[in-house]
């Protein structure tokens, strides 16, 4: 059991999650494990943001069970190890890259480091927010979660917005992380972008069609078209 | 311990670079009570007694006006564009995240006070008894209220234009009733007994034991602390409404 604990970072079992009238996730369960690259796919609308939020501890109405790093999820301590990138640009518009990032990190105890290098924001550092572009604040948004290195790295919707090459660079650094360690779990709806992950969790209408590897998601469908590969998968459920 | 001063002090700093970005609403903040006692001490221009009368409440209902404003909008983006729900996902605390804030707004609060009575004991004569640094006090305890308020109109505003709403509906009754316009003491018993549970008048009380000859300066203490325990109530109230977990 021990051994399990270590090797699982997010475990959940039966999760409910109602929201007003809508049951944004009904009854989902899985495992994320530790130092890896978690895709988590699915359409807009089909509980991706409920399900990272619900990890992140600040969901409410969750049911069932939900361990984070072996806490129950929300425990206090958990927020020393957490790195968490809302879908919006959760940074201040009226501060600069540089005044966000270094806030976040002394939250957190840390320092900088090289994280505007990492995003590819070095040369707007004493830019304001306000007067970047959408796809440059989600950057400063993802400078944000990962400043401080997280063992635990929540990002919603990471890549949403950008041009293919710096989707690619991100991606690439997304892999670099769970090399370095980190666990990482990565919204996205394009479903292209499942290939570079080692691990998918695939969601509609807030139950969980499949988990599994690209690989995996390729064998099961004989399809390397990552659309075609999804629908086949739901014909097959 | 040490952590969590170090994010009391970086809120605070964050609070204070914000402001530093938009220099138009410091200056805005520090001009417009200089601007206003000026013009009060031009329409008494021959009654040095109406001014000294209306002048010094004055003092304490800028900071009040202006911290509840800064603070309600502040807050309300805080909570819209989801940046609270990111704060309160790493170690910062709620009572951290508002004891920052406080200290930032409270400097701003003792900024607007200390060029704000500089000019009105100085140049414009306003006669006060006590020591200038007593307006100072009285106006940074008003600012915590303010901010207590402003803390709690956020919580119950969607928009901004609902939150800029919230300053005549809370800020104005109490205007009307803390003794600037009719002494309390003549008024009504209903109006007096509603005035009694109402911050303000006790702002506008405590500077008029500074400026009138019938109470101790003493008398002042008594009234920042009852101004304190309000601010102190409302930003306990306030901290409840920042929520964790949310639908």
């Amino acid at each position: 059991m021990s051994g399990d604990v270590a090797t699982q970072a997010v475990l959940a079992r039966d999760l409910h999650v109602r929201r007003g009238e809508i049951e944004a996730l009904s009854g989902v369960s899985f495992t994320i494990a530790t130092g890896r690259l978690t895709g988590l796919f699915g359409p807009s609308g089909s509980g991706k943001s409920t399900l990272i939020r619900a990890i992140a501890g600040v969901q409410a109405d969750v049911e069932g069970e939900l361990r984070v790093l072996d806490l129950p999820a929300g425990s206090a301590e958990l927020r020393h190890e957490l790195g968490y990138m809302t879908q919006a640009a959760s940074v201040y518009e009226d501060l600069t890259v540089a005044e966000n990032v270094r806030y976040f990190a002394h939250l957190r105890g840390a320092k900088v480091g090289d994280v505007l290098e990492r995003v590819g924001l070095h040369e707007q550092t004493h830019q304001l927010v306000r007067r970047l572009s959408g796809g440059q604040r989600a950057r400063v948004s993802l400078a944000a979660a990962l400043v401080g290195s997280p063992r635990l790295l929540l990002l919603d919707e990471p890549t949403v917005g950008l041009d293919p090459l710096l989707r690619r660079e991100l991606w690439g650094l997304f892999g670099e992380l769970a090399s370095a360690g980190a666990t990482l779990l990565i919204s996205s709806h394009v479903l292209d972008e499942a290939r570079h992950c080692d691990d998918l969790i695939l969601l509609r209408d807030g139950n969980l069609v499949a988990q599994l590897t690209p690989a995996e998601l390729v064998a099961r469908t004989s399809t390397e078209d990552m659309d075609e590969a999804f629908v086949r998968l739901i014909e097959q459920a | 311990m040490r952590g969590s001063a170090a994010r009391t002090l970086a809120t605070a700093r964050r609070v204070l670079l914000q402001l530093r970005h938009d220099p138009r609403t410091v200056v805005l903040m520090i001009v417009v009570p200089c601007v206003l006692e000026t013009l009060l001490r031009l329409i008494y221009a021959h009654r040095r007694v109406a001014f000294d009368h209306a002048g010094a409440p004055l003092l304490a209902i800028f900071p009040l006006t202006t911290v509840f404003l800064v603070t309600s909008i502040a807050l309300l983006r805080e909570r819209t564009s989801g940046t609270l729900e990111r704060l309160l996902t790493t170690p910062l605390g709620r009572l951290e995240l508002l004891i920052g804030y406080a200290l930032a707004f409270g400097l701003l609060a003792a900024a607007q006070a200390i060029v704000a009575s500089a000019l009105t004991l100085g140049p414009l004569g306003l006669h006060v008894r006590g020591s200038d640094g007593l307006v100072v006090v009285l106006a940074v305890s008003v600012a915590l209220l303010g901010m207590g308020l402003g803390l709690l109109a956020s919580a119950f505003a969607r928009s901004e234009f609902q939150v800029v709403q919230f300053l005549p509906a809370t800020i104005l009754p109490q205007l009307l009733l803390c003794g600037l316009l009719v002494a309390r003491a003549q008024m009504p018993a209903g109006l007096h007994a509603l005035s009694d549970a109402l911050p303000m008048s006790y702002a506008v009380d405590g500077m008029k034991h500074l400026t009138s000859e019938a109470t101790p300066v003493a008398a002042l203490w008594g009234d920042i602390a009852i101004v304190l325990a309000f601010a102190a109530g409302a930003l306990l109230l306030g901290a409840g409404t920042l929520r964790r977990r949310t639908p």
